[in-house]
């Protein structure tokens, strides 16, 4: 593949510094909520259970930074922990999703004919599904235990991630080294693997973080309906949910949890959105 | 050529009526999966084999699903939509009442949004790069990547917290005046309006874009028509397709909005009606309402191709 310039030389000097910028300000934040997930008992300064506060929904103060919740439990912990279940539950879907939905796209590819014929027109048909309204029927049938909601989410957002894998593959399948390579007697899995696979992997990876967002939108959305995560475990749409009475009072505890929320989603935005031109141009 | 835009207009009612098929198909059989029997859920512990076996023949259980599921297709196609579990009432007289306010909801949302977003689409895909489009891009993002809920609450706060022009959370259900039924109706609407605003203005705008950026633009712009010439006479009859298929895509949204915003503030429509009856696990009432859902959805999705091939100039 040819070696290009970085993308800077169409918007050069302070433009394409203070684009990058706002690329890393909003890695910054996705890093940020990833070390709070992965070291939340280390850094939470109260249990998530305990009742820390005499009184519900307390105001902020220099002991509870983001005040209490509705029984007195100290929020910036639970949010805190919070943080776990949404990045981990949302990271598990979308590995999922996106891997099973490339496998396919890729197959249906290469395989083409019937098959690609029968799955694009499921696939199409599970798209015209809402995706809210699919994760209430789905949560209906199976529960709402965490890995039922991991393989919910991962259903729900696999037919998007494999009509845009598809669609690229699909692209790349009619190229010249693709025809030598099936001349040559190449197999199936190797023209997926080794020919196609590295020539849509980076749009690939841009989807991957929409599709993140997407699911911690829906995973929060879940939640607040109090659908999704159960207590006594929380994720930030449950805090929310559980919390929803303290809005009349403008409680932090309501505001906190979705303002954590926004600032991962709407930094995963912002840094697809900066990413080098070559990576984030897709064809979808 | 009329007959040509016919076959194809048959070509998308049938497609529509299949992906229905599947939808429904699929609804049913992820209801279906549960693990456990319904009729021993029903019937509680205590109730004896005999009892159980006896609801499940009622109930039609110890059928084979395939066989299920078409009595459940026909009876939704007759009208016949069966009876919840839950309170045991017909599913039709649960969800007429409440169907008619989702749809006032999502009627009177759809009124106000979509010629304040189109406006803004295009208004914004015209003037590119400026200050005007900047703002108007970020703001969409910024509703874009946040939770339906966040937009409800920070609506709640900004005018039922702190301007106290509206009352928060609960629902009015006696409404005396036109002013209790504003009253009534602002924050939904207003949540709502904003989500779907939103994606309306992201997709009218770069389907907008995309058709200024042809050579038929170019050639007109060469050959010296006014801007607002090239943007009403040349670019909007041709992006009339990919605006109409976005608004149909946007309305989508919709839906996901009425879930969350009829929740939010206690609407007695019929997406509180699934969420309640998911929490109750109440099946035949599900099934119905997100068919319904789905229905609905496909019917805009279809309206919107038939008027893309419409509207197409190279069909006429």
């Amino acid at each position: 593949m040819m070696q290009s310039a970085p993308s800077t030389s169409a918007a050069p000097g302070i433009f394409g510094y203070t684009f990058s910028l706002v690329g890393i300000l909003a890695f910054a934040v996705i890093l940020f909520w990833a070390v709070v997930a992965l070291f939340a008992p280390q850094i939470a300064p109260y249990p998530i259970g305990k009742i820390v506060d005499m009184d519900y929904f307390g105001p902020m103060s220099s002991k509870l930074w983001l005040g209490s919740d509705y029984l007195g439990r100290d929020m910036l912990s639970r949010i805190i922990f919070g943080a776990r279940y949404t990045l981990g539950i949302a990271l598990a879907g979308v590995l999922i999703a996106s891997s099973s939905g490339v496998i396919l796209g890729m197959a249906a590819a290469v395989v083409g004919g019937w098959f690609d014929t029968a799955l694009s027109r499921f696939m199409d048909a599970m798209i015209s599904i809402p995706s809210k309204l699919f994760g209430l029927v789905v949560v209906a049938a199976v529960g709402s235990s965490l890995p039922s909601l991991i393989l919910t989410l991962a259903f729900i957002y696999t037919p998007g991630s494999y009509r845009f894998a598809r669609a690229l593959a699909v692209n790349v399948n009619t190229m010249d080294f693709i025809t030598v390579a099936r001349i040559r007697g190449e197999n199936t899995l190797y023209l997926a693997i080794s020919e196609i696979l590295p020539n849509i992997i980076r749009p690939v990876l841009a989807d991957f973080g929409i599709r993140f967002v997407f699911i911690v939108l829906l995973l929060s959305g879940l939640s607040f309906l109090g659908l999704g995560v159960q207590p006594p475990l929380a994720d930030w749409g449950a805090l929310v949910h559980e919390n929803i009475q303290g809005l009349s009072f403008g409680s932090a505890a309501v505001i906190a949890p979705s303002i954590a929320i926004a600032s991962l989603t709407i930094s995963v935005n912002l840094l697809i959105d900066n990413l080098p031109r070559k990576i984030r141009d897709r064809s979808a | 050529m009329n007959s040509e835009i016919a076959s194809m207009i048959g070509k998308r009612l049938v497609i529509a009526v299949i992906t229905l098929l599947i939808v429904s198909f699929a609804v049913f059989f992820a209801t279906s999966m549960l693990p456990g029997d319904t009729a021993t859920i029903l019937l509680g512990q205590a109730a004896t084999p005999d009892a159980v076996a006896g609801l499940r023949h009622a109930m039609h259980l110890d059928e084979p699903a395939v066989l299920r599921f078409l009595r459940w297709i026909a009876g939704l196609v007759t009208g016949d939509l069966g009876t919840s579990y839950a309170n045991n009432m017909p599913i039709s007289k649960l969800i007429s009442a409440r169907f008619v306010n989702t749809m006032e909801l999502a009627g009177i949302t759809a009124l106000i949004s979509i010629p304040f977003a189109l406006t803004l689409g295009i208004t914004s895909a015209v003037m590119r790069g400026t200050l005007y489009d900047r703002i108007v891009t970020v703001l969409t993002i910024g509703v874009i990547s946040v939770p339906e809920f966040m937009v409800a609450s920070t609506a709640v706060l900004i005018f039922a917290v702190y301007l106290k022009w509206l009352p928060a959370i609960s629902f009015v259900n006696e409404v005396h005046s036109l002013y209790d039924l504003l009253r009534m109706y602002a924050m939904p609407v207003v949540t709502l309006t904003f989500v779907v605003s939103a994606q309306i203005i992201r997709m009218t705008r770069a389907a907008v874009i995309e058709t200024l950026s042809t050579p038929y633009v170019e050639m007109a712009l060469l050959k010296g028509a006014s801007r607002s010439r090239i943007v009403l006479r040349h670019a909007l009859p041709n992006a009339l397709g990919p605006i109409v298929n976005a608004l149909a895509l946007s309305l989508s949204y919709l839906i996901g909005g009425v879930i969350i915003i009829e929740t939010i503030f206690n609407y007695p429509g019929i997406a509180k009606l699934m969420v309640d009856a998911v929490a109750t696990r109440d099946l035949p009432l599900i099934q119905t309402c997100a068919v319904i859902f789905c229905a609905g959805y496909l019917i805009l999705i279809t309206i919107a191709d038939i008027i893309a091939i419409i509207s197409n100039p190279r069909l006429r």
